[in-house]
Formats: structure tokens, C-alpha cells, sequence
């Protein structure tokens, strides 16, 4: 069968993402890009943890960080990749509309959770945290930095599916798309909850 | 790519489906409902005067740990079958992560 | 529109290679691209020994010494061995597989141009203020203080480069994980493929480490960051320590493809099935594995303290386990067999005793007490030299041989191919055997001149001498190279003869689509199966029908010459105004075709079962 032939319900197959050769090659390939990432984030964290003291008379974690603001990023982010489970899930029932409106949700608190990182990020510069300040700031910025690119990059990547098939609907060429793009999403849920955890809280602690 | 399966009578197929994703979507609202309860969790023990920092980073790291295997085995849907090998390479990159981590937190520097 | 077997001109032919997502082609851009890398680092290691030849010389400066040592050994792994054991895997893997493609056949032409425009920028230094000149591990406390942009071209190039090979490890993994045959089983791949496998989950796990430290560096240099710089609270070990956590398995990235070479050479010239096929697997899959955990070896030195070092002391010695089945496997392939002495066959052998001697050093190197002596010493250039142009480029030098009439249809010549054995095989050892010596004598490395009378002269200029003999070897390769692709006759599907694996059952070169129709495995040494019962060709697992082939496209090339300008930006940002926006406009260049990627549908093509059937009646004529 032909990867852009008009599907219903009734035919669109169960695991659409897997459906076919492409699909399974790229839903294999971005797993393991995943794994790679995996241990991106870990030297980005391992760094961090061994510079996070090296604050060389620049503002501490603990001066620093602010829960509310964190915690709201953070409920953001969560919330985001519960709605798009939402998206797969009217993706798997062949609905595409409502897949759409999931995305749209989902990209809509993405972008919340990057404008309050960018309000961070300025409200520290202004505090005198600057990247160039401390090692502490240099492996701040480059950790959270790096999550926050993974993000505004998820959100560029899921705009231009919706925008792209906006008009044509759901087929088994464009199913893998969105599916790999919502694990990428998930994934970078995954690292903020090691960043808010990590980062945030046990810089509170101490 | 080749023939995949098709029921003999689709309708209920579909129904079957639908029932079955209404279902697993049941489990990923739990599975978040959780992950957030985890999360309020981890503020609060940081919030909270009485513990100290000994009792309050692993407990902080373990909820992080967990609330990671929701994500990881709900929402990204790996307790799904033919997840065998995304799973091998994500643990085979969380073993050289954990490594990584473990050596710069005591031999970076004597 | 027959695109099989038609004169082109020049000027297509061009643009057929730019913009190729053929593995096979993409093969020969990585042999012709990772081969001129060679030559230039060949080049610089002949300046490296001219300046050691006799104490006190003054052929170069010390500063151009240590430019030209820098970039010795980056060329030499990152833009020569590296692309070579490329070239082979794309040559060979997708058909001893029994696949038509690579999984990402897109992503697999991205990878090259990524690794192609980051070996060029790295080289562009030479012209543009100097060259690296921190060693090829770049320590953050040298690379730091380092006054040129030296440095930061290889940061960027390096970066770049590695995404591509990156790339290549993750299209690898998912071609031999879903597009083998029917009945290609995992106990049923060929070794090298197995060898290909682990080799691309290592670099899946290994690459992250260098691209955070580039990134590292890169910040710290070109933009304020304080990662190295001790006086804001940073710390050079952890440079140290992210590019061996990179660097060791990028050892067995290189050397594990050699394995798998010489495993299906050995088969192939002693006519005989790889004695104990699943302990090789095994041991491939466990040096894969153990070779994460020993990266610190390489740091005895730092102070680590005496618990870390005996850790990765024993760690590193057990790797010495799998080594040492792996290389009576080997032998036992020899004993008994059948053996004829080819040329890819003598690089076999000879590898065996040479890599032997590495491996001991190795141990010897690994014994931390004893490691004080022997670091920063000749020593350690002897031993990495043993294991690298013993495994690696010997393996490089038979495989290329072996399959050179797979990737072009025509055998080099035998004779020739000896003399460059023999050559380079003296010329190996004359050069790096005495500088074990030499370094147990205390000549320290990475020096640019010794001084006389302290016995170091006879020595150097041994090894220097052995050096003019690999040189030769190497003429003689090109000169081998040039004469049979302008008088080298058509060879058939299995010119040795005794091929065993799939890649020899069909005609050389590959046509495009590897496979007529899909073949049905039914063992290890899938064709040899299919001879030894007085069969023709392989048992087909479907019907002859039409073929789907992805499109061409020019989006890599694109994407990665994008990177290229982006890094040139960025790289000047701090000494000229229009360094910001040319990285930006780099960047948008990149991201721009990462869009168009995203929103063209690709659909690819069909060859049609007529067209199939005509390429096919012809490639048995030949």
C-alpha cells in the first residue's frame, strides 16, 4: 500500500508510527538518537555538579533560585507532555483535528515554559549572574541553556508539522513525524524533571 | 512495506481499538496525575525546614528517578511490546550516564 | 529513463556524487575523501620524523613542530580512519546484509558532507593563522593559553565532523537491526557486520562526550565561559575527562571494524568457517562494553589517587581477555585451512604478531605504578602506533584491497599490493619498534628536537628511515590505484574465488539496488552455503518485481556547507563585525534546509522489473 493513500478510520492501521519500513527505521533510529542524548545531558549534569560550588565570589545557587517560578516551569512543561500523549492518542483513533488541538495546546505551554526561562535567564543577568561570572554560571547556562534549545528546537519542529499537514490530514508517511517529534517532546520532559530536581532543588537545599 | 494486518471485520476492529486507547489514555492520567503528585512532593520536602539536606537530596533524586519511569514507560510508551532495543540503548546510554556522573563526582579532582 | 549505465559527463557525474544517497557511492566519497586525509597526514608525520632524523635539527620551528604534531594525529583518527572504516562499512555492510539500502540513505550522505566540511575547515587553519598546536587531546591547560585561532578551527571542525559521524553510528545501527534479510539472524551476520554493529553503538555512547567538551571549549574560548579557566572556579579535568570518556572508545571504534575485516579475510583465504564464530561475537560485544569503563587509564597521571587508578588498572587489563580469544580464533581460521597468500591475506597475518606487541604494551601501560615511567614517554607513542597502524591501518590497507573490485569492479594488482605489504610492514617496525626503546631510555614525547649524546641519535634515525619505507609503501599503493583504474580488467561477481559472504554473490560493482530480489539466508557464510551446493547464485526470498530507491538530494550537502559558513562566523565573531552575522547567516543556511527537508515529501522511486531484468542480464556478460 502506497505511504500517502487516503486512510479511514477503519483502515488506519493500530501502531500507524510503525506501519511501515520508514516508519519503523525512524522510530528505531530516534530511540537510540535518544539513548546519544541520554548521555549528552549526563556530561552536561556531570559538569555541573562539579562546578555548581565554583561560584568564584559571583551569586550562589541558593541566592539565586526562585521556587514559584520554577515550580511554574515546571507544572508547564509536565502539563505539555501530558497533552501530547492527548495528540497520540487522537493520532492512533485517526482524528486528526483533534490531534492538531492537542499539538496546539502542547505547543502553546512549551512556549510558556520558554518565555519564563528567558524571564529567568534575564532576571539573573540583572542580578549580576552573568555566563561569564563563574564556572558555576558558564556550567549553569550551558546545562539549562541546552534543555531550553532542545525546546525552542521541539517547538519550531512540531510548528512546521502541523503547519505542513495541516491540510491533508493523517497518512502513514507523515504518522512517524508526529509521533517521533512527541518522544522527543517526552524527552525533554525527562531532562527538566533531572534539571528542576538537580539544578533547582537541591541548589535550594544547598 | 508489506501486508499488515487487517480483521475481517473492521468495525469492530476499530471499536476494539478505540476502547483500548480510551483505556491506555486512563492509565497516562494516572501515570500524570502521579508524576505531578511526585513533583509537589519534591518542593515541598525542599520547602520544609525539618529535613535536613542528608534526608532530602537521595529522597528528592529517587522521586525524580521514578516520576522519569512514568514518562519513560507510560507516555513514551516503552512497556509496550517491540520496545526491546529502543530499551537496551536507552539503559546502555543511562550506564555510561551514570558512570559519567559517578567520576565526576569524586575524581575530577583529588 | 534508464539511470543504470549511462555515460555521463563530468559535470553530472559531479552532481551526481554531491547530491548521492547511493551507500556505495557515498563508500567511495568517504575512501577518496578519508584517502587525501591520509596522504596529509602521512605528509605531516614525514615532517615530524625529517625533524627527528639527527639532534639539534632545525628542518621546522618548535611552534610549527607542535602545529604539525597536532595535526598529525587529529587527521590521522578523526579525518583519516575514521572516514576509512566508514568507507568500508558503507561499501560493504548494506549487502552482506542482503538489505538494498541503509536505513537513512538521507541522513547517510548528511553524515558524510558533515564529516567532509569539518575536515576541511580543520585544514583550513594552515592558512588562515595557524594551526592547533595542543596535541590532538587538546588539554584545556595548553589548548587555553594558546594564542592563535588554531584551536578553535579544531573545536568547530571537530564538532561538525563528529555530528556526521554521529550520524553514520545511528544509521548503521538501525540498517543492520531491521533491513536485514530473511534469515539473516543476528548468530547468522557476518563478522564484519557484527564488528560494524558494536563499532556504532559505541559511537552513539561516545560522540556526546567530545560534542560537550567542544562545546566546552568552544565557550570558553569564543565566548566567555569559565569551564577550564581555574582562576573563575573551573577545572581542565574535566576536558581530561570528557574526551577519554570519548577518546577510549574511540580506540575500539576504530579497532573493532579491524577485527571485522580481518575476521572475513582470514575466513575467506583459509577456505575455512571463523573458528568460534559466537565467541567472537561475544568478545566484540564485551571489549564494546568494557571499553566505556577504562577511559581514565589514560590519566594515571592526573592524581586521581590510588583506588581510581587500581580500578581502571584491572578494568583495562581484563580487556585483554576477549583480545586474546579473539586472536586465537584467528589462528585456529588458519590452522588447518587452505591458505593462499593474497595481499589482503598477508596484512592478516602479519597483523597478528604486530597487534600482539601493542596488546602487551597495552598491559604494560595499564600496570599504573609502572605507567609513571612509561607516560609522556616514546613508549606510549610506540605502543598507540603498534595498535593503530598495526589493527587499524593494516586493516584499512587489506580491506581495501580485498574489496576494491566490489567497490569498483576491477582487482588492484597483486604484485604491487605486495610491495607495498612488504614495504610498509618493514617500515612499520623499523619505525616504531626502537621507540619503545627510546622511550624506556626517557626520550619524552611531543619534544621537537633531543639533543646529542644522550643515545638517542641512532634511534631516531632508524626510525625515521622506516618511515621513508611506509612512505614508499604508500606511492606504490597510488601508483597501484592509478594503473588499475586505467588498464584493470572487468572482474566478476566472486573475483577471489573463494568469497563467502553476500556481497560476492552479486556482480561487482554492486548495481544500485544491491538485489534483484531479496535473498533467503539460510546460514552463516550465506553464499558459501549456496556453492558449496553447486549453486549459481543465492536462493531469492521473493519474486522479481519492482524496486523502491530513495531520491537524490543536494539538502546534506547543504545543511553541512551551512555549518561550515556558521562555524567560519562564529569562529572570527571577536576580531571582525561580520563574524556574528555570516555564523548566523551560516546557521539560518542549515536550518533552512533542515526545513525544506522537513516540508518536501520524499517518496523516492521505482526501478521497473524490465529495467531490473535488462541491468541484470548485462551484469552476468561482463
Amino acid at each position: 500500500m502506497h505511504v500517502e493513500e487516503k486512510l479511514t478510520a477503519e483502515t488506519f492501521p493500530a501502531e500507524p508510527e510503525k506501519a511501515t519500513l520508514e516508519g519503523k527505521n525512524k522510530f528505531l533510529g530516534f530511540w537510540f538518537f535518544l539513548g546519544g542524548e541520554t548521555v549528552l545531558f549526563a556530561s552536561l549534569f556531570a559538569t555541573y555538579l562539579a562546578l555548581k560550588d565554583s561560584v568564584a565570589g559571583g551569586p550562589s545557587a541558593k541566592e539565586l533560585f526562585q521556587m514559584p517560578i520554577v515550580f511554574l516551569a515546571t507544572m508547564l512543561l509536565l502539563t505539555s507532555s501530558l497533552t501530547s500523549v492527548y495528540a497520540m492518542h487522537h493520532m492512533r483513533n485517526f482524528d486528526f483535528k483533534k490531534m492538531q488541538l492537542w499539538l496546539g495546546i502542547t505547543v502553546l505551554l512549551g512556549a510558556g515554559f520558554l518565555a519564563l526561562e528567558i524571564y529567568e535567564f534575564t532576571e539573573y543577568v540583572h542580578e549580576g549572574f552573568k555566563f561569564s561570572t563563574s564556572a558555576f554560571s558558564s556550567a549553569f547556562y550551558t546545562l539549562v541553556g541546552t534543555h531550553g534549545g532542545h525546546v525552542a528546537f521541539g517547538l519550531l519542529w512540531i510548528i512546521t508539522l502541523m503547519v505542513r499537514n495541516a491540510k491533508r490530514g493523517l497518512n502513514l508517511y507523515n504518522a512517524p513525524k508526529f509521533y517521533v517529534a512527541s518522544l522527543y517532546w517526552h524527552f525533554i520532559d525527562v531532562v527538566w524533571v533531572f534539571i528542576f530536581t538537580v539544578v533547582y532543588l537541591m541548589g535550594m537545599v544547598g | 512495506m508489506a501486508n499488515h494486518t487487517h480483521v475481517q471485520n473492521p468495525k469492530v476492529d476499530v471499536q476494539y481499538r478505540r476502547k483500548k486507547n480510551a483505556e491506555e489514555m486512563k492509565h497516562q492520567i494516572i501515570s500524570f496525575t502521579l508524576m505531578i503528585f511526585l513533583t509537589l512532593i519534591a518542593f515541598f520536602a525542599v520547602g520544609y525546614e525539618g529535613f535536613s539536606a542528608w534526608f532530602a537530596v537521595p529522597f528528592i533524586l529517587l522521586l525524580a528517578v521514578v516520576q522519569v519511569i512514568f514518562q519513560l514507560y507510560y507516555f513514551m510508551h516503552m512497556s509496550h511490546k517491540g520496545h526491546e532495543l529502543p530499551a537496551l540503548f536507552l539503559y546502555g546510554g543511562v550506564v555510561v550516564a551514570f558512570v559519567t556522573v559517578w567520576a565526576f563526582l569524586t575524581i575530577v579532582w583529588i | 529513463m534508464s539511470t543504470l549505465a549511462r555515460k555521463k559527463g563530468v559535470g553530472a557525474v559531479i552532481w551526481d556524487y554531491l547530491t548521492t544517497v547511493d551507500h556505495k557511492k557515498i563508500a567511495i566519497l568517504y575512501l577518496i575523501a578519508g584517502g587525501i586525509f591520509f596522504l596529509l597526514g602521512g605528509l605531516e608525520a614525514m615532517i615530524i620524523r625529517i625533524q627527528l632524523a639527527v639532534p639539534n635539527n632545525d628542518f621546522i620551528s618548535a611552534g610549527f613542530y607542535n602545529e604539525v604534531l597536532t595535526m598529525h594525529g587529529t587527521t590521522m583518527i578523526f579525518l583519516a580512519a575514521m572516514p576509512l572504516v566508514f568507507a568500508m562499512m558503507n561499501a560493504v555492510v548494506p549487502i552482506q546484509i542482503g538489505a538494498r539500502d541503509v536505513a537513512f540513505p538521507f541522513l547517510n550522505s548528511l553524515g558524510f558532507w558533515l564529516f567532509f566540511f569539518g575536515g576541511v575547515f580543520l585544514n583550513l587553519s594552515w592558512f588562515l593563522g595557524g594551526a592547533p598546536d595542543a596535541g590532538w587531546t587538546s588539554y584545556a591547560s595548553l589548548s587555553l593559553a594558546s594564542p592563535t585561532h588554531g584551536i578553535d578551527f579544531y573545536v568547530l571542525g571537530l564538532q561538525i565532523s563528529g555530528l556526521g559521524t554521529l550520524i553514520g553510528g545511528i544509521n548503521f545501527l538501525v540498517t543492520i537491526i531491521n533491513m536485514r534479510a530473511p534469515g539473516m539472524t543476528y548468530m547468522r551476520m557476518p563478522m564484519f557486520t557484527w564488528a560494524t554493529f558494536v563499532t556504532s553503538a559505541l559511537i552513539l555512547f561516545a560522540f556526546p562526550p567530545l560534542t560537550v567538551g567542544l562545546i566546552f571549549m568552544m565557550m570558553d574560548r569564543l565566548f566567555g565561559g569559565n569551564f577550564f579557566d581555574p582562576a573563575l572556579g573551573g577545572n581542565t579535568i574535566i576536558w581530561e575527562h570528557l574526551f577519554w570518556i570519548f577518546g577510549h572508545p574511540e580506540v575500539y571504534i576504530l579497532v573493532l571494524p579491524a577485527f571485522g575485516i580481518f575476521s572475513e579475510i582470514f575466513a575467506t583465504f583459509s577456505r575455512k568457517r571463523l573458528f568460534g564464530y559466537s565467541s567472537m561475537v561475544f568478545a566484540t560485544v564485551l571489549i564494546g562494553f568494557l571499553g566505556f569503563m577504562v577511559w581514565a587509564h589514560h590519566m594515571f597521571t592526573v592524581g586521581m589517587g590510588p583506588i581510581a587508578n587500581a580500578i581502571f588498572a584491572v578494568a583495562t587489563m581484563a580487556i585483554a581477555v576477549p583480545t586474546g580469544i579473539k586472536i586465537f580464533n584467528w589462528l585456529f581460521t588458519m590452522w588447518g585451512g587452505s591458505i593462499r597468500f593474497t595481499t589482503p591475506m598477508m596484512y592478516a597475518v602479519a597483523f597478528i604478531p604486530s597487534f600482539v606487541i601493542g596488546g602487551v604494551t597495552g598491559v604494560m601501560n595499564a600496570t599504573a605504578a609502572a605507567d609513571y615511567q612509561y607516560h609522556d614517554s616514546y613508549f606510549v607513542v610506540a605502543h598507540f602506533h603498534y595498535v593503530i597502524v598495526g589493527g587499524v591501518v593494516f586493516a584499512l590497507l587489506a580491506g581495501a584491497h580485498y574489496w576494491w573490485p566490489k567497490m569498483f569492479g576491477k582487482m588492484l594488482d597483486e604484485k604491487l599490493g605486495k610491495v607495498t605489504f612488504w614495504l610498509f610492514f618493514i617500515g612499520f617496525h623499523l619505525t616504531f619498534f626502537i621507540q619503545h626503546f627510546l622511550g624506556l631510555m626517557g626520550m619524552p614525547r611531543r619534544v621537537f628536537t633531543f639533543l646529542p649524546g644522550q643515545g638517542f641519535e641512532t634511534g631516531n634515525m632508524i626510525s625515521t628511515i622506516g618511515a621513508f619505507f611506509m612512505a614508499a609503501g604508500t606511492i606504490v599503493l597510488l601508483a597501484n590505484v592509478v594503473i588499475t583504474t586505467v588498464k584493470g580488467k572487468r572482474v566478476g561477481n566472486d573475483p577471489w574465488e573463494d568469497g563467502r559472504t553476500l556481497e560476492w554473490a552479486v556482480s561487482s560493482p554492486a548495481p544500485e539496488y544491491n538485489f534483484a530480489q531479496t535473498p533467503l539466508v539460510r546460514g552463516l557464510d550465506a553464499y558459501w552455503i549456496e556453492k558449496m551446493e553447486g549453486k549459481k547464485g543465492l536462493t531469492p526470498a521473493e519474486p522479481l518485481g519492482d524496486i523502491h530507491m530513495p531520491n537524490p538530494s543536494i539538502l546534506p550537502f547543504v545543511i553541512s556547507l551551512g555549518l561550515f559558513v556558521a562555524a567560519f562566523g562564529f569562529l572570527f565573531h571577536q576580531d571582525h563585525a561580520w563574524g556574528t552575522p555570516v555564523g548566523i547567516v551560516g546557521l539560518l543556511i542549515t536550518l533552512g534546509a533542515m526545513f525544506f527537508r522537513s516540508i518536501i515529501d520524499d517518496h523516492g522511486f521505482h526501478i521497473h522489473k524490465e529495467e531490473i531484468m535488462e541491468a541484470e542480464k548485462k551484469g552476468a556478460g561482463a
